[in-house]
């Protein structure tokens, strides 16, 4: 029999989902031997065109990690999701847009404006910018349209799993890989589609050993600002801690290394913007009655766009912030 | 043509809900604007509601419950109005102008109060006019002729 | 002690080994007169008028004071005998020598038939009973007052014969005092506590008002000498049915119950404020309810109408809507003035020869048998004029005669003003919330309306419910109505408060709120959001948890968590995301 064809594609992150699937050590090597890896730019040499040349649903599995940010990112989503039975959005970046989708804040143009003109570091007098197209005598070059809007891999594509993390959790990784292995050995039937696969369905906290407490909150701080009781719920301390907002299944790695989870698994099962969730939950136990120092305690959080949609911003509700000109 | 606003308001079932329905019985004036969605309570309102209602079209939102201190729940009002700056705080912070929201207190009694507000706010709301989403959808007809292109 | 048997002029009665004779006496209905003696004091034998001839055991026959003389086995008295009659006659005649010709000693004189004393009278209004030192000292216990100096010289009198930090200013020597020698008087600029210690319905023990309920008495420690002495408890002594506990103090208690009604009812408007109809500056403008505290037999014109002089008035004006209907004020309709007016236009026609003029705006007599009643006013010779009145002012001096307040209106029936000179006014005032209606309706978490009338759950189908389950609504708190409404009301109401109590058990809503426990990551972020106490967290599972008999459904510890773990059934976020997308498509 065939082996099983796999296929890994990095669009648009840090690449720290493809260290992940190597931070799987021994399985890596299982994976190797169980799966034909038809494509994975990051360790093996095949070409965009070796995969437009394959049939439609010849790989089995693709595991699709980065964000969609330009026209080469979809072009590969469009691509690999033709040619695969079962299309997993891998991390963080695909799942929620993640980091580069705090690009979303901004605008491709403003990107642009600071990248080739404005940085410091930057000597552009004649404010020369990237054309996607450019004719040369021997023909036209051309590089991907760089979007005003990161999206995440199901806003562009049909995704059949989604596996969190930024990145997804070793541990997690050798989970999942196993249960595939399983299921394509033993003919077992497959996750119902849309299925979060590596992660749980309740949040962080659930993880965090911290002692937790009802709570209200006075006033927020910076984790610097205060020795933090290491027992204890961040949250009850006055740092914002994401944890209950956000899906758990690292283990809750920050808050036992004694800073805030900053969110990175995305909303928990049930939420649709992990932002506003966290803002009602928290705004609900102020301790304030008084509308204006209810107020003066939210202007006191500290950054709180970047802390609410950090790793979910090009999937949450509103997707991008509205830059007018 | 002229613009006019779509509005969603989240009104509690007690107060404002009764309210609204006074005005209807009391056959008093207000502006078409509002699609009403009741809720037990105005603590029950999410910013989740807020935000699905403007990504979905709304050009403002509208929140009604009862008067500090007559909550039928004793004190969701409270935790409504804990909730509420965060979110026009939240809206700013998506470049959306924060007055699009709008929280007001109405009791069961307060008809005219009910259409003084909704009148107030839908002409807020078209002063503002409408509020368009910039790139929220995803044009994958655009995003297909890039490919072509290149 | 025994019981003993003893005869009083034949008659045996049984009483108490060593209590009185004259208790015994008393009790056979034996007239014994007396001076010095008092039920509620020890007997203290100064005036020598109770005096009996007794035969004791060893049947020795003596004279002696019946007013302290044990009762012993087999003791004999004889209260009348010329012996007796003759000694009580000599008795008086000597305390007559010394003492004035007080009321009191002068008929009791007539009784034992002594017209002129024989060493004729005295001067002194003190007869020395010492009834005032010894209420002062035995029931009282201020021990204010004692005899002063021996013989003829003897007086009661306070310490050093100056005013006396130790009074109380009771009264009670004053009360006590057969002759009025003791008088209470303001003095050292100390006010007297009671000057009216004999007038029952102000005394310290008393019913508060002629139709109170419970009609029975009650005690006003501030004026009770008890409270003030530690003495006294002659009340205590008087009952028979053992009623007056000293001891009881007022006690809030905490009473567990199933249902509440609501029954506060209305206030009635100040019409003070309403400065053209002259209230509290002109004589005989009065309000509705002064007029109906007058017509009551328990009023303070014993149900006469009457004006501040005493005299009955000639003519008197009725003026409707007095605040209601009136923009400036209230602008609802108070419903039970024109039929209430109508009644007194009946009280006064009945009890006086009045002419009465009633001023409305219409005549709303909507009730069964309110237009018969009506029918019948009109039948009584009462001017019916349409239109509010305008204004009160003193008549001009030409017109004073005919009655000293001058009456403004527009008649718009007959279409012209008109000036009605009258001797009295009534306001109609408007019923109005009562003040607190607002706060009392937090309490129980009732809303009021922009009138401060407690809101019904729903106009037509839940009339005397409210919004918060177990609340009910009756009468006039819920808005302005007559009696057979507000007693209907509150037969209702008391029928729903039933059938929630003979059933023992609530029926809830289905809407409450659950937490999904394969959601729930305890972080606690709703445990204090439900005003209700219904969430609880479960420390062995680490979850939170909603106790759905105490969810009310408000759905804010829905809306407030941060994992979506809790579901508000029958408004969970899916329905309303739903909605949402629904009326916006
Ligand atoms: C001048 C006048 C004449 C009227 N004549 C008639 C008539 O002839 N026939 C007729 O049918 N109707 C008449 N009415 C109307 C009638 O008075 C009302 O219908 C009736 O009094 C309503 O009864 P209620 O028990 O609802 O309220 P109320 O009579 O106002 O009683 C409410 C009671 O609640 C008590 N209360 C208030 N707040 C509290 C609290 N927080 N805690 C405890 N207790 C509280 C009050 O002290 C009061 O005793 C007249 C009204 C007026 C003003
Ligand atoms: S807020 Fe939600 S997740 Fe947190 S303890 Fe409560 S139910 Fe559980
Ligand atoms: S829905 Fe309201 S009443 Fe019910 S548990 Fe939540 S906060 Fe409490
Ligand atoms: S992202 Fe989960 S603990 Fe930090
Ligand atoms: S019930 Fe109206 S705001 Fe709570």
């Amino acid at each position: 029999m065939a082996k099983p064809k796999l296929a890994l594609y990095w669009a648009s992150s840090c690449g720290g989902c493809e260290i992940a699937v190597l931070d799987t050590e021994l399985k890596v090597l299982e994976i190797a031997d169980f799966f034909d890896i038809v494509f994975w730019p990051c360790a093996t040499d095949f070409k965009y065109d070796d995969v437009r040349a394959m049939k439609d649903g010849e790989i089995t599995l693709t595991l699709f990690n980065g964000a969609i940010r330009n026209s080469e990112n979809y072009e590969l989503a469009k691509l690999l999701r033709q040619k695969s039975v079962v299309l997993c959005a891998f991390g963080s970046c695909a799942a929620d847009g993640c980091i580069p989708g705090l690009a979303n804040f901004t605008t491709a143009e403003e990107i642009l404006r600071y990248v080739y003109e404005d940085s410091p570091s930057t000597v552009n007098p004649e404010k020369i910018r990237p054309q996607t197209e450019y004719a040369v005598p021997e023909g036209v070059l051309s590089i991907p349209h760089f979007w005003n809007t990161v999206r995440n891999l199901s806003q562009v594509v049909d995704v059949d799993y989604i596996m969190p993390g930024c990145p997804p959790q070793p541990d997690q990784i050798k989970l999942v890989v196993d249960a595939v292995i399983d299921i394509l050995k033993n003919g077992k039937p497959l996750p119902p589609k849309g299925t979060v696969l590596g992660a749980d369905e309740r949040a962080c906290c659930d993880e965090c050993p911290r002692k937790k407490d009802v709570k209200t909150i006075k006033k927020f701080v910076r984790p610097h600002e205060i020795i933090p009781d290491p027992e204890i719920c961040l949250l009850e301390q006055g740092i914002l801690c994401m944890g209950p907002a956000t899906r758990g299944g690292c283990g809750a790695k920050c808050v036992n290394a004694g800073v805030p989870c900053r969110g990175c698994y995305g909303p928990p099962a049930n939420v649709r913007d992990q932002g506003a969730k966290m803002a009602s939950a928290i705004a609900g136990v102020l301790d304030a009655d008084d509308p204006s120092e209810i107020d003066a305690i939210i202007a006191g959080i500290p950054d709180m766009m970047g802390t609410f949609y950090r790793f979910s911003l090009p999937h949450s509700t509103l997707r991008r912030k509205q830059v007018r000109a | 043509m002229s613009f006019e606003p779509r509005l969603v308001g989240f009104l509690c079932n007690w107060c404002s809900y009764t309210g609204a329905d006074l005005a209807g019985t009391a056959r008093m004036k207000y502006p078409p604007n509002m699609r009403v969605i009741r809720v037990m309570c105005s603590g029950r309102v999410d910013p989740n509601f807020i935000l699905e209602a403007l990504a979905h079209g709304a050009d403002g939102v509208l929140v009604l419950g009862c008067h500090p201190g007559d909550c039928h729940y004793a004190e969701g009002n409270y935790k409504c109005r804990k909730r509420l700056p965060i979110t026009k705080r939240l809206v700013e912070g998506m470049g959306i102008e924060p007055q699009r929201v709008r929280l007001e207190w109405v009791s069961a009694s307060e008809a005219s109060r009910f259409s003084e507000v909704v009148t107030e706010f839908t002409e807020q709301i078209r002063v503002l006019g409408p509020l368009k989403l910039e790139d929220w959808t995803f044009d994958r007809a655009a995003a297909d002729a890039q490919l072509e292109h290149n | 002690m025994g019981m003993v048997t003893i005869r009083i002029d034949g008659k045996p009665i049984e009483v108490e080994e060593e209590s009185y004779i004259l208790q015994a006496a008393q009790t056979l209905a034996i007239d014994i007169p007396t001076l010095c003696w008092y039920r509620y004091i020890n007997p203290y034998a100064a005036c020598r008028l109770c005096m009996v001839e007794i035969t004791d055991k060893r049947g020795r026959v003596r004279m002696v004071t019946s007013c302290n003389f044990p009762a012993e086995a087999g003791l004999g008295v004889r209260t009348h005998t010329p012996r007796v009659l003759a000694t009580r006659r000599m008795n008086f005649e000597m305390l007559a020598s010394r003492c004035a010709p007080a009321p009191v000693l002068v008929d009791l004189g007539k009784k034992l038939g002594i017209e002129n004393p024989r060493w004729g009278w005295g001067e002194d209004t003190c007869i020395l009973c010492g009834l005032c030192v010894r209420v002062c000292d035995e029931v009282v216990g201020a021990q204010a007052i004692g005899f002063a100096a021996r013989g003829t010289s003897r007086t009661v009198t306070t310490p050093f014969e100056v005013d006396s930090e130790a009074c109380i200013l009771c009264g009670a020597c004053a009360a006590v005092c057969p002759t009025g020698h003791i008088r209470m008087e303001e003095c050292s600029g100390r006010e007297i506590v009671h000057r009216e210690i004999t007038l029952g319905p102000n005394a310290a023990i008393s019913v508060p008002f002629r139709q109170a309920v419970p009609n029975a008495p009650r005690i006003d420690p501030e004026y009770c000498v008890h409270f003030r002495t530690g003495g006294c408890k002659v009340c205590a002594q008087v009952c028979p049915m053992e009623c007056i506990d000293h001891e009881d103090e007022e006690r809030r208690e905490e009473i567990e119950v199933g249902a509440v009604i609501l029954a506060t009812g209305f206030q009635d408007l100040d019409p003070t404020p309403l400065k053209q109809y002259g209230y509290g500056k002109l004589p005989n403008v009065i309000t509705s309810m002064e007029f109906e505290r007058m017509n009551s037999a328990a009023g303070s014109t014993d149900g006469k109408i009457l004006m501040e002089g005493g005299q009955e008035p000639r003519s008197i004006a009725i003026l409707h809507c007095i605040g209601s209907r009136d923009e400036k004020h209230h602008p609802y309709c108070s419903r039970v003035c024109c039929m209430y007016a109508l009644k007194f236009a009946h009280l006064v026609k009945e009890k006086t020869t009045a002419e009465v003029y009633q001023l409305y705006i219409d005549l709303r007599s909507f009730g069964k048998g309110y237009e018969e009643f009506f029918q019948r006013i009109l039948t009584e010779g009462v001017n019916l004029i349409r239109g509010k009145g305008a204004e009160v002012v003193p008549a001009p001096q030409s017109r004073r005669d005919e009655g000293p307040l001058l009456v403004r209106c527009e008649d718009t029936l007959a279409g012209r003003f008109r000036e009605i000179p009258v001797d009295m006014v009534i306001l109609c005032t408007a019923l109005e919330a009562q003040q607190d209606a607002k706060e009392t309706g937090r309490k129980f978490g009732v809303s009021v309306g922009a009138d401060g009338w407690f809101i019904e759950r729903h106009p037509k189908l839940g009339p005397v419910s409210t919004t918060t389950d177990g609340i009910f609504l009756a009468g006039a708190c819920q808005g302005p109505k007559d009696i057979p409404d507000a007693v209907a009301q509150g037969g209702a109401a008391a029928a729903q408060a039933m059938s929630l109590m003979i059933r023992g058990e609530v029926e809830m809503d289905a809407a409450c709120a659950v937490v999904d426990e394969a959601l729930c990551s305890g972080c606690r972020l709703c445990n204090e959001l439900c005003p209700y106490g219904a969430i609880s967290f479960d420390i062995e599972k680490t979850l939170s948890l909603v106790n759905a008999a105490l969810c009310k459904a408000c759905g804010t510890c829905a809306a407030g968590c941060p994992s979506g773990a809790i579901k508000g059934l029958h408004f969970t976020d899916q329905q309303i995301y739903a909605e949402i997308e629904g009326i916006l498509s």
